[in-house]
């Protein structure tokens, strides 16, 4: 079937994401193109059914938010939030990605073939996020379920306060936040790891990734600390 | 919240159209600072380069900037010519900047001094972007650069004086968009230990007055804006303007939206893509996001 093409100049926002979410009924099963992205916030934000959405251009902040099964490609680069909250399906980016790139989500894979900035994975909650390039700082910051993998480096801080969710990152780690250390690669990780580059459509070798992930120190209340109170 | 927009022309070709291609960019960044606006153009070079001009301002309507420019004549013994735009008025001499500058400032107290240099002009007045590019005719302006700022107020009052770019020395201006947490402090050792002059309450004033000191001591631009990483506490993406070109900052932390973009006739930033999205050549230009604590220059800077 053929794709049903929006063009962003001649539709606004808000008719397409009322169009993309089936508020006029169904649209499973359909395929969508959607051009002249121009850096507009919230394109393709909150769909909930099985269908593919490919979008022209670079994106504003917030794009693909919460998305529940549809498979959201970005060709160009994302604004701050992409896939913020996404609770399942595939959001991917060709190009880069603005800060807090997977930002609480729930569920689903994220991929972004470029670099990510800051904060990628922020309060993650179950999301697997893949980055083709490397992270910028605070990434994974208070994460709590998920894998992250990355296929570069990992700015300074990563993982601090983190609770739970594995990171595996194959290049140079710039420093890691509180709580977070460096964990055993074991064969069952090289293997989880495989699984979501293949799923991601990425070439590399899943033993050159180390893992890291919490050190559950902060996990209780310390009694040494009591006399702080 | 505040937006940043900055283009630069490498074709020479382009220059007539500045103010054309800058609009748009300042208009998309209505949402991010609908109070207040502001712009620094940057002329080709007139003649010889001898010329010095500064821009004032003078909220009523009414006033005698003719009356102005004679007194000033009178009072430097070399002629003053004047111009007229809106609000603001550039005012030209064969002296020093400078000279011209410290005569407003000891006899006219009443006028702003908005920059000064031989190829700035600063125009910046409250009021939706698109009614201050109307109210100067950026649409019309001709020149290498220009930088602009849409303001959404947090630390001081919407007036006038608080919009940006500040002038922090001759043909050298600042935009900023975030919040400064030290600038009180600041803002009293520089002007009782340093003798940096002060207009207003902004904090951004504050980061292009230490600018100036700095810039005073010797320091370059990049050198300067090195030195603010340590010195100025808070959340900032600063774009200065210099005579040959611009620079851009994000503090450390970055929370502050910045994106480049480069093509082989313009480099441009902006505070998000959508304001560059208008460019001609936008589709083929390199697009990255500037990285934490860095200086990016262009130009001499």
């Amino acid at each position: 079937m053929a794709a049903e093409r929006i063009d962003l100049d001649q539709t606004d926002v808000r008719a397409l994401n009322q169009r993309l979410q089936g508020r006029q009924g169904t649209v499973s099963g359909t395929r969508f193109e959607i051009f002249n992205a121009k850096g507009r916030h919230n394109l393709a934000v909150g769909l909930t059914e099985l269908i593919e959405v490919t979008i022209h251009g670079h994106a504003g902040y917030y794009c693909a938010g919460m998305n529940q099964q549809a498979q959201v490609t970005l060709h160009g680069n994302a604004g701050t939030g992409v896939a913020e909250n996404m609770m399942s399906g595939l959001v991917r980016v060709s190009g880069d990605a603005s800060q807090s790139a997977g930002a609480t989500g729930h569920g689903g894979l994220l991929v972004i073939e470029g670099d990510a900035s800051a904060r990628c994975g922020i309060s993650m909650k179950g999301v697997d996020i893949v980055v083709g390039g490397s992270i910028g700082h605070m990434s994974a910051f208070m994460a709590q379920a998920g894998r992250l993998v990355v296929c570069g480096d990992a700015g300074a801080f990563l993982g601090d306060s983190i609770y739970e969710a594995d990171l595996f990152v194959r290049g140079a780690v710039e420093s890691l936040g509180a709580d977070c250390i460096e964990k055993e690669m074991t064969p069952a990780h090289r293997q989880t790891v495989g699984e979501l580059l293949e799923r991601a459509r990425m070439e590399a070798d899943p033993a050159s990734f180390r893992r890291y992930g919490s050190s559950r120190e902060l996990y209780h209340f310390k009694i040494d600390n009591a006399a702080a109170y | 919240m505040c937006g940043i927009v900055g283009l630069y022309l490498k074709n020479p070709d382009l220059r007539p159209s500045l103010g054309a291609r800058f609009a748009p960019m300042l208009i998309e960044m209505t949402e991010r600072g609908p109070d207040s606006a502001g712009l620094a153009v940057y002329r080709e070079q007139v003649g010889d380069g001898g010329e010095a001009k500064v821009t004032v301002h003078n909220a009523d309507p009414n006033f005698d900037w003719d009356a102005l420019a004679a007194a000033a004549s009178a009072g430097l013994g070399q002629p003053v010519g004047i111009e007229r735009a809106s609000t603001h008025a550039i005012l030209r001499t064969r002296l020093e900047a400078t000279t011209l500058r410290g005569w407003i400032e000891a006899n006219r107290p009443n006028i702003r001094i908005m920059s000064s240099g031989s190829t700035l002009e600063i125009y910046k007045e409250i009021g939706l972007p698109s009614d201050v590019l109307e109210r100067f005719s950026v649409g019309q302006m001709a020149g290498t650069h220009m930088i602009g700022h849409t303001r959404m107020a947090t630390e001081s009052a919407v007036t006038t004086q608080g919009a940006h770019p500040f002038n922090t020395g001759d043909d050298l201006c600042l935009v900023h968009n975030g919040s400064l947490s030290n600038h009180h402090r600041l803002r009293d050792w520089l002007r009782d230990k340093q003798g940096v002059r002060f207009q207003t309450d902004n904090d951004s004033e504050v980061a292009a007055g230490y600018l100036t000191w700095r810039l005073s001591q010797g320091a370059t631009i990049t050198e300067a804006l090195e030195a603010s990483i340590k010195d100025l506490d808070g959340f900032y993406t600063f774009a200065v303007g210099t005579r040959d070109g611009f620079s851009v900052l994000r503090d450390p932390i970055a929370c502050k939206p910045a994106v480049m973009a480069e093509t082989d006739d313009w480099v441009a930033m902006a505070s998000e893509f959508r304001a560059l999205a208008q460019l001609s050549g936008v589709d083929d230009a390199v697009v990255w996001e500037p990285k934490p604590g860095t200086v990016y220059s262009w130009g001499s800077a």
